[in-house]
């Protein structure tokens, strides 16, 4: 069991994928790593947010997960 | 009292306002509102997706925000997911309180909430194809006027 990556928005187009398992521990540059052009990119722009098991984080960089965690990617909201 | 629902199929105001107001019989007044899927040139459908960990989660603190700021006895946000065809309902929003101006603020403040900053990705599909929906400058505008 790994660190599951969830996609949202237009992220899960460019990853090709809605989600992705990568291996556990994983910090912030351990998931730009894990995560080819575009997608890494996409990544790194002030609007993506990353949340870890369902909370917001703060401070992307400060990135801790373990395996079992789920880290999801999340693109501005379109609104509802 | 709050009834937050997220829904993956249909959303009938009809019968959700029946109910809700059959659960306020001491309200004074309650202000409804229907956001449908707008019949947009050539958008043949819609797709929302959510994050569940997320998505609910944050809808129910938005009720209670709007409980906390208006004198209400309850409030009402039902939103859909997944797939939608121009003209179906998307979102229903609704306010009961004693007094009428509470109602009106209250159902506006939910969903310009909800228009802005809720957790959802939107795609069109058109005749080139799907293409996701970026978000709106007139949301936030909107959104700022409650701060």
């Amino acid at each position: 069991m790994g660190v599951k990556l969830v996609f949202l928005g237009k992220l899960a187009d460019l990853a090709g994928a809605p989600d992705k398992d990568v291996r556990g521990p994983l910090d912030w540059r351990g998931l730009l790593d894990a995560l080819p052009g575009p997608l890494g990119e996409a990544a790194r722009g002030d609007t993506v947010r990353l949340a870890l098991n369902g909370t917001v984080l703060a401070d992307k960089a400060a990135l801790g997960a373990a395996d079992g965690d789920e880290v999801a990617l999340l693109p501005p909201v379109s609104g509802g | 009292m709050k009834d937050v629902r997220l829904l993956h199929g249909d959303l009938s105001p009809g019968n959700a306002m029946t109910a809700f107001s059959a659960a306020h019989p001491e309200a004074g007044g309650i202000v409804s509102f229907v956001g449908k899927v707008r019949p947009d040139g050539d958008v043949e459908a819609l797709e929302l997706r959510h994050y569940a960990p997320l998505t609910l989660a944050g809808m129910q603190q938005l009720a209670e925000a709007t409980l906390a700021r208006w004198r209400l006895d309850g409030v009402l946000l039902h939103h859909r997911t997944g797939a939608l065809k121009p003209g179906d309902p998307i979102v229903l929003v609704a306010a009961a309180a004693r007094h009428r101006r509470d109602a009106f603020e209250a159902a506006q403040f939910a969903m310009d909430h909800l228009k802005s900053d809720a957790w959802f990705w939107k795609r069109e599909k058109r005749a080139d194809g799907w293409r996701w929906v970026e978000p709106r400058g007139q949301d936030h505008a909107d959104l700022a006027r409650w701060t």
